[in-house]
This record gives structure tokens, C-alpha cells and sequence, in this order.
């Protein structure tokens, strides 16, 4: 029983059935165990950069500079962005905005660099559902290339705060 | 002194049930019960309002009251009733005294008070940080006060377990090693240490940060060390689940560890390499590095799978080998079908491993790989899979032991036991169609901890696939016949514990 002691000698070994099943497991996860690696040679989806570290005063002094230098307009109060070709591009979280919103064009690559200069965020793009965690002190540093035009919506998904289901942001790729 | 040595012996397992072990074991169940109570009050506000069909609460309350909902179930519940797990696993089942006793109420009043605070705090509104209370987002410094109490006292409990222990093999109560059920517990008490060691490296910089001593405490850190205690604590909560699938084993079919080796072999891999997955919390954040995501994520993570599958093999197994013992060998699955259905413990044991298997371990192992991270981070999918290991696996597993506790250690006979057959069915299919509710609607990127999923009164305007609002509607139906199960729960042993029959001394009647 497993509520009394075990026969003095337990040590035993495994019977068939139970060194298959432990070998198909053990099999399995050394399987998992080496796609890890492998995909950020062979996929395209991992986010193979080192990230920085960045203070939040910093941050928004480099993003109000991103936001001057290539303005192309104003929706809502939000200021819209379009960043020429292979700029590093600075999306600034913020009770409750995305600053600022992005025009940017299919099959170029952007760096992104995403930080909060308040509270923790999570930027999670949709529809396509590609979720980071926003750090205020850290810079996600993110290389996207979008593949498809339309517009693209970015939502909060880290309490932040009584607006946090109102933090919606927008991307237009053409 | 004396007092301390009262003891009877159980009638059905022979076992030496001290007077004091047993009070404690009373009180610690008992709070247990309270906290899941108001756990499960808030459960059902919340789950009503993320459904927009009804969106019952105001956004300030809906999120207050989410914050008391994860404190309570994730944390309260399930370590005051771990407590008392842990002095029957030492104290009854290796026939010893229970080692400083008063020390162990200490424990429990620290628990108790911290417990209290943290809940004073958060339905006063004075910490609406969420369960994870990300720095900088900060509460009322009494709110980590209330934390780090609530941590040193099943810390000292921890010890008292480990004291047990020692004096057990010093006054030589049992004979060889000890039984598996206290092994499984030990494990899930040495990775309790390094967790609660976790809370208080975090806790202790937090609570100075938010009286004004500390100025900077870096977001990515907390994060971090926060998920040491956050996450491995439910790797506590998984340790002692399969010890306590195996204990019901033993009680509702008696059923034994086919092979020892093993079973506590399984255990030490917990040991070694649970708590190093925790990390899979950070995996699409701005602090770690490639190289640290991808290590992190691949061996470290899957020794700690392996464990639960030599667990997911071992423990059908023994069912099924004192079922054929029994006689029911017709066929592939007498054993199953002719299984003890009508007794509580079976389907809650059942249903616990299945949803925790299934449901809460492939969603974890799948959702714990880098890429399906960004795939599913902070979505309602995770919300989904860890309903389905901590509710569906550990609480329903607590549940169906508690109809056990009540007779053999409370001396009561079950209210309502009609009641109690049928409670873990019920409990166990709210669970499930939440899980799937939550990871269907998260998949398609419903966020977790949201108000509004309609995005009402944003600048940008913004909607959802129409067929999140589909999932969100099952995970709401889940909702209400999980808090019905969670109810008849409470109602059981509520009713049991104080009103049921006192059982006579040597009466051998189980249920």
C-alpha cells in the first residue's frame, strides 16, 4: 500500500511494459529537446536578439524623436508614423495608447524596439495573435518583416490599470 | 507534555492518530474550506462578467475581485489544505507524534493572519494588482506584509513535516522507508521550500519598495523571482496531487505501487527539475537571452514531463492490477468499467488525472515551447490551462480526499452522500468545458485579466472573431456548473464536519 511502508527490498528492476512506455517518453522528449534549438536555425518565427535594457526617461526622449522625424499625420490624437525602409522602429506602451500609430510596407524588415514607460504591458498583435511582454527598463527588441498588407490591431493583454480593455493600437501595412 | 501523546488507533487503517495532529489536520482543512468558499463567490462574479452576455461587475470591482479570486483559490485554499496534508502524511501515516506542536499553531495563526490581511487589503481596495502584483504596479505596503506572513508560516509548517519526520525515524515508529504517499509529500515539501524561499527574496525588496526604503526594484527581476514562487508553487500543488491520486488509489480500490522504484524515482525528477521550468513564465520577455529561452525550455523542462508520464503510466497501472486481483479480468477494460464509480473518490481521482493529464499537462508542455509562447502568452488560453491542472487536477483531487478525511480522521459520517457521489462529475465537467471555453477563445487572442472583450469606449475601435464570444459563452457555462459543483462541495463537508454523526471508536465504516 502506498500509506505503509514499502518490503524492505524495493529497489527493483522495471518490468517490459513499464521500460517501453519510460523509453517512448524519455524518446519523445529528446525529440522535443533538440527541435528547440533547431527552430531558431530552420524556423522563422523565433526572436533570435539579445534585448537592452533602457530607462523609461530614455525610452520616450528616442521614441518622441522616432515620432518627430517621420510624422505623416494625426488619427484620434495619436500621431502616425510611416518609417522609411529598415528603420528601427519604437512602439511606446503607455496607460492606455500605443504610440505611435505604424504605416509601414509589406516584405520590408523593421527592428522594433517595444518598452513601457509606466506599468507592464503586453503587446499582442492581432489577428495574427503574436503576444510579447512589455517591461518598462527593458527593450523588446523584435525583428518583423510583415508579409501581408491590411491593418493589423495591437491589444493589451497585461493589467494595467482601470483603462487596460480600452489599450488598443494599430499597424497599416500597404 | 502528555497532552501531547494522546493518540487513538483507526479502526480501518490501524494507524496511531494523535490528538493534536488531528486538531491541526481540523483547523488547517477547515480554513481551507472557507477560503475556497470565497474563492469560489468571486469565481462566479468574474466569470460572469468576462461573459458578455451578462458583464455583471463594474471594471474597478471586476478586477479587485479577480485579484481576491486567484489569492484565495491559488494560494489560500490549496496550501492550508497542503498543510494539513502534510501532518497527516507525517504524523498519521508514520504512526508519530507530530514534532512541536505549539509551533505548528504558531504556523497557523501566521497563515491565518497573513491570509486576512491579504484579503482585508484587497477587498478594501487597496491592492488591485492582480495575484502577480507586478512591480511597478504597487499595493498597500500591509498587502505584502500580509504575503510574506502568510509564506513564513507554511514555511515553519514545512519544517514541522521535516521535524516529524525525524523523530519518526528516531523513535522508530514505522519500519524501513517511509510510505510512498509521505515520500510524494516530502518531495512536494522540499520543492516548498525553495518556492517560499523564492517569496520572501522577493517579497521582503517589495514590501521596502512600497514604505519608500528601496527606490528601484527592476520590473524583469520581480518578474523573474516572482514566477519562482508563482509558478513553482504549483509545482507543490502537482507534487502532492500524485501523491494524493496514489493515497486514493489505496483507498477506493486498494490499490499498491506496482513498482516503488519507480514511483519515487519520478518523485526525485520533480525534485530536481520542476522548479526550473518555471522560467517558461519569461519566455517571451525582454530579459532573458535566446540562449538562456532555449535551454531553459528544452532538456530542464522535459525531465520534469517525464516524471508526470512515469506518474501517468504508474498509477492506471496499479488500478488496474488490484482490480484484476479482485476478479475483474474480462476483456480490456472490466477493471475500468467494473471500477468503484458511485464511490466519490474514484471519479475524483479519475477526472483529476484525466483533466490535469489531458487537458492542463499537453495545453502546459505545448504552450511551454518558445514558439507557441508568443502563440499564447498572457492569452485566455493560459488562464485555460491552468484551470485545468490546479482546478481540474489539484483541487478536485483535494475534494475527493476530503470525503476519506471526514470519516477517518474527523470521526464524522458524510452528510448528503448522494451528494458527494455525484459532486466530482459535476465539478469535473464544469472544469473541462472551462478549460476549453478559455483555450478556444484564447487561441484566437482573447487576453486574460479583461474587462471588456468587446473593447467598448476605446479610441481605436477594435473587435474579436465572433467566435470568441462562442468559447467565451462555453467557458461561462463551465463557470456556473463548476461554482454548482464547488457549492455542493462546501455544502458536505461543511455540514459533515460540524453536524454529521460522530462515528463510535472502533466503528470500521469508511463511507
Amino acid at each position: 500500500m502506498p500509506i505503509t511502508s514499502p518490503e524492505k527490498y524495493w529497489w527493483k528492476p522495471a518490468d517490459k511494459e513499464e521500460k517501453i512506455w519510460i523509453s517512448i517518453a524519455l524518446l519523445w522528449c529528446l525529440v522535443l529537446t533538440i527541435m528547440m534549438p533547431l527552430m531558431h536555425l530552420i524556423g522563422s518565427q523565433n526572436p533570435s536578439v539579445n534585448p537592452m535594457k533602457i530607462r523609461p526617461q530614455d525610452y520616450r526622449t528616442v521614441s518622441e524623436a522616432f515620432i518627430e522625424k517621420y510624422k505623416v499625420g494625426e488619427e484620434q490624437g495619436i500621431p502616425v508614423v510611416e518609417p522609411p525602409d529598415g528603420a528601427d522602429v519604437y512602439l511606446r506602451a503607455q496607460m492606455w495608447t500605443w504610440t505611435p500609430i505604424l504605416k509601414l510596407k509589406k516584405g520590408v524588415n523593421y527592428k522594433f524596439h517595444i518598452s513601457s514607460v509606466d506599468l507592464m504591458h503586453g503587446f499582442s498583435l492581432m489577428p495574427l495573435v503574436m503576444n510579447f511582454q512589455i517591461v518598462p527598463g527593458h527593450d523588446n527588441i523584435l525583428n518583423m518583416t510583415p508579409t501581408s498588407a491590411g491593418t493589423f490591431h495591437i491589444i493589451c493583454n497585461e493589467f494595467c490599470g482601470i483603462g487596460h480593455h480600452t489599450m488598443v493600437g494599430k499597424i497599416i501595412v500597404s | 507534555m502528555a497532552s501531547e501523546l494522546v493518540f487513538r488507533t483507526c479502526p480501518i487503517t490501524g494507524k496511531k492518530v494523535y490528538a493534536v495532529t488531528q486538531n491541526l489536520i481540523w483547523i488547517n482543512a477547515v480554513t481551507a474550506v472557507v477560503f475556497i468558499l470565497i474563492g469560489g463567490i468571486m469565481a462566479l462574479l468574474v466569470g460572469l462578467t468576462r461573459w458578455p452576455a451578462v458583464h455583471l461587475l463594474p471594471a474597478d470591482l471586476f478586477y479587485r475581485f479577480l485579484t481576491a479570486h486567484g489569492l484565495n483559490m491559488l494560494i489560500f485554499w490549496i496550501i492550508f489544505f497542503e498543510i494539513a496534508g502534510l501532518y497527516f502524511g507525517s504524523s498519521v501515516l508514520l504512526n508519530s507524534r507530530l514534532a512541536a506542536p505549539k509551533v505548528a499553531w504558531l504556523s497557523y495563526i501566521l497563515m491565518l493572519g497573513g491570509s486576512v490581511l491579504v484579503d482585508i487589503m484587497v477587498f478594501t481596495g487597496k491592492a488591485d494588482v492582480m495575484f502577480s502584483s507586478y512591480v511597478p504596479l504597487q499595493a498597500d505596503p500591509l498587502y505584502y506584509l500580509g504575503v510574506i506572513l502568510f509564506a513564513v508560516g507554511a514555511l515553519t509548517a514545512c519544517g514541522i513535516f521535516f521535524g516529524t519526520l525525524a523523530i519518526a525515524k528516531a523513535e522508530k515508529t514505522y519500519e524501513g522507508s517511509i510510505p510512498l504517499v509521505t515520500f510524494g509529500l516530502a518531495a512536494a515539501a522540499i520543492i516548498a521550500v525553495f518556492t517560499l524561499a523564492c517569496g520572501a527574496i522577493i517579497y521582503i525588496p517589495t514590501f521596502l519598495w512600497s514604505l519608500g526604503v528601496i527606490q528601484n526594484l527592476d520590473p524583469g527581476v520581480y518578474r523573474l523571482i516572482f514566477w519562482g514562487l508563482g509558478h513553482a508553487s504549483q509545482q507543490i500543488n502537482v507534487t502532492a496531487m500524485v501523491s494524493i491520486w496514489y493515497l486514493l488509489g489505496a483507498l477506493t480500490v486498494g490499490a499498491k505501487p506496482v513498482n516503488e522504484k519507480i514511483c519515487r524515482s519520478a518523485f526525485f525528477l520533480y525534485i530536481l527539475f520542476i522548479n526550473l521550468a518555471s522560467e517558461h513564465h519569461l519566455l517571451t520577455d525582454p530579459t532573458l537571452s535566446p540562449y538562456h529561452k532555449m535551454v531553459n525550455t528544452s532538456y530542464f523542462m522535459y525531465l520534469a514531463v517525464l516524471a508526470s508520464m512515469i506518474h501517468a503510466l504508474a498509477i492506471p497501472m496499479m488500478v488496474e492490477v488490484a482490480q484484476r486481483k479482485k476478479g475483474f479480468t474480462k476483456g480490456l477494460f472490466e477493471w475500468l468499467t467494473k471500477a468503484p464509480w458511485g464511490e466519490p473518490g474514484f471519479p475524483a481521482m479519475i477526472f483529476s488525472l484525466f483533466i490535469f493529464g489531458f487537458i492542463g499537462g499537453i495545453t502546459g508542455v505545448v504552450y511551454g515551447t518558445e514558439q507557441l509562447s508568443i502563440k499564447t502568452h498572457n492569452t485566455w488560453a493560459m488562464t485555460g490551462h491552468f484551470h485545468a491542472t490546479v482546478v481540474g487536477g489539484t483541487t478536485l483531487a483535494f475534494m475527493g480526499l476530503t470525503y476519506y478525511v471526514i470519516p477517518l480522521i474527523f470521526r464524522r459520517e458524510l452528510i448528503g452522500k448522494k451528494w458527494a457521489v455525484v459532486q466530482p462529475y459535476i465539478f469535473g465537467i464544469g472544469i473541462i468545458l472551462i478549460a476549453l471555453g478559455m483555450g478556444g477563445a484564447g487561441t484566437l487572442g482573447s487576453p486574460r485579466r479583461h474587462w471588456d472583450i468587446t473593447f467598448a469606449g476605446s479610441l481605436i475601435p477594435f473587435s474579436f472573431d465572433p467566435a470568441v464570444i462562442f468559447f467565451t459563452t462555453i467557458a461561462a457555462i463551465g463557470v456556473l456548473t463548476a461554482v454548482a459543483g464547488g457549492a455542493m462541495y462546501v455544502g458536505v463537508s461543511v455540514l459533515s464536519v460540524f453536524f454529521g454523526r460522530k462515528m463510535a471508536a472502533n466503528e470500521a465504516k469508511l463511507l
